[in-house]
């Protein structure tokens, strides 16, 4: 009896795990976040690491006011504006003129079968019209990025996982990224994001992964530049030593997939400053 | 001659003392000097880098992500239980965040073993 019992719990926890949608996945995840840190309001995740440490906090907000990356929306603003050799801009290539958009990439594209990026349309919109792509991990991309976060702010992030089995397959793609083990350290990204977030690292404390994406691309002082996320994610790779994958290849873009459906409802806060 | 003979004593026990002595105080250094190769191996950002996640007596701006060292050989009075920790954490938790340094061979076994002498002592 005690036996069939637990043939039955374990049956109905595996089917409970195949039901789970992506929307029980991220009420799941902000509960966990609630739990961990509850002192801290949701809204304040946008914030990364200064959103749970309030010492870090103080000297983040005096960066912030002399925003290091403010001559890179400058940039950005200025690239977006010109017109490529056929007279053409990017914003012919967005919605709504590539005007406070941010909030819905990446999104699943339906007719390709495949996630598509913010940083992966610039350059589809470059290639379009005739000109080189962008390099994707800093430079002019991530000016260009800046800017639209920057006319993006205070949207609400909103990535929808549309009702394809494609979709839906990138997304578990993404996930199932996020909590494997990889490098010859032994990390998934959820073993420092989630499960250690709020510890320290030697001397970096770790920030919660929820909010992770909204304030991309960021200046970062030990860059002492500007990146996108596949320029982060490069590098958290490399500190496991994993060899990082190809930035805007499959794998990063379901992987960009599934943090970023993860922070739905949480508003664009980028670009940001980051230690 | 009983100047000689006083010599001659001297010079043995100085032989003896010359091959005694030293040897002596090798071993106690070799020890000493595993737990100090050990220990520099450790704190080595590009070796155990220990500190990224331990609190270890005299270690500067340590992590926390795993419990402090400290009290270790009552905690490990088995030496080669400390040395499995090491070697490979995930075997005695699959979840573990303390990279499997021995099976990823991210230190050699010598490493290993000086390293081992180093936590055992804290
Ligand atoms: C060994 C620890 C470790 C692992 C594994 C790791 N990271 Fe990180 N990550 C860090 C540290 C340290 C920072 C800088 C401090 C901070 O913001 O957390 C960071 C920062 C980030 C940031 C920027 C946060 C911000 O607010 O700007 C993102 C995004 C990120 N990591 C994503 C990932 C992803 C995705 C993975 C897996 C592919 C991953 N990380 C794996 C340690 C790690
Ligand atoms: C990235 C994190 C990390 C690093 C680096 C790390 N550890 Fe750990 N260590 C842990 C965690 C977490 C535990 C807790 C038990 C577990 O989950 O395996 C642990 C447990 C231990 C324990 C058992 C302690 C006890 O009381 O049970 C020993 C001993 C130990 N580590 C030694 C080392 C040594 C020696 C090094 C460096 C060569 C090292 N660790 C590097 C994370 C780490």
């Amino acid at each position: 009896m005690k036996r069939m019992v637990t043939v039955f719990l374990g049956a109905a926890l595996v089917a409970g795990l195949a039901w789970a949608t992506p929307e029980d996945d991220r009420q799941a995840f902000v509960e966990y976040f609630q739990n961990r840190f509850p002192d801290v309001a949701v809204a304040d995740y946008i914030n990364g690491v200064y959103a749970i440490d309030p010492g870090a906090y103080e000297q983040w907000v005096q960066i912030e006011e002399f925003a290091p990356y403010e001559l890179a929306i400058a940039e950005g603003k200025e690239l977006f504006e010109t017109p490529f050799a056929n007279g053409k801009t990017y914003a012919d290539c967005f919605p709504n003129g590539g005007i406070g958009i941010r909030q819905n990439y990446p999104y699943f594209d339906t007719a390709t079968g495949q996630v598509k990026t913010l940083e992966l349309e610039i350059n589809e919109c470059r290639e379009k019209n005739g000109e080189k792509p962008l390099g994707y991990k800093k430079g002019p991309i991530a000016s260009i990025s800046a800017y639209m976060a920057f006319t993006s702010r205070g949207q609400v992030l909103d990535v929808k996982i549309p009702d394809d089995p494609r979709a839906m397959a990138a997304y578990e793609h993404g996930k199932e990224f996020y909590y494997s083990k990889r490098g010859q350290l032994n990390f998934s990204c959820a073993d420092c994001h989630v499960s250690n977030s709020g510890m320290m690292i030697r001397a970096d404390r770790l920030s919660p992964a929820l909010g992770h994406p909204t304030h991309f691309p960021v200046y970062r002082s030990k860059w002492n530049d500007m990146g996108t996320l596949h320029r982060r994610f490069d590098g958290c790779n490399k500190q496991v030593r994993a060899v990082p994958l190809k930035a805007q290849g499959e794998e990063y873009r379901d992987l960009e997939y599934f943090v970023t459906y993860m922070s739905n409802g949480l508003v664009i806060n980028g670009p940001g400053a980051r230690k | 001659m009983r100047k000689m003979v006083a010599a001659f004593v001297t010079a043995v026990v100085c032989t003896l003392g010359a091959l005694m002595v030293p040897a002596a105080s090798s071993m106690a250094e070799e020890a000493q000097s595993a737990v100090e190769q050990g220990k520099a191996i450790a704190f080595d950002r590009k070796g155990g880098n220990c500190l990224a996640c331990h609190m270890i007596a005299t270690g500067d701006l340590p992590g926390n992500i795993g419990p402090p060292l400290v009290a270790m050989a009552q905690r490990f009075p088995d030496k080669a239980k400390l040395r499995a920790q090491i070697w490979d954490a995930t075997a005695i938790n699959p979840h573990s965040a303390m990279p499997p340094f021995g099976k990823n061979r991210i230190l050699t076994e010598e490493q290993i073993d000086l390293v081992t002498e180093f936590i055992y002592v804290q």
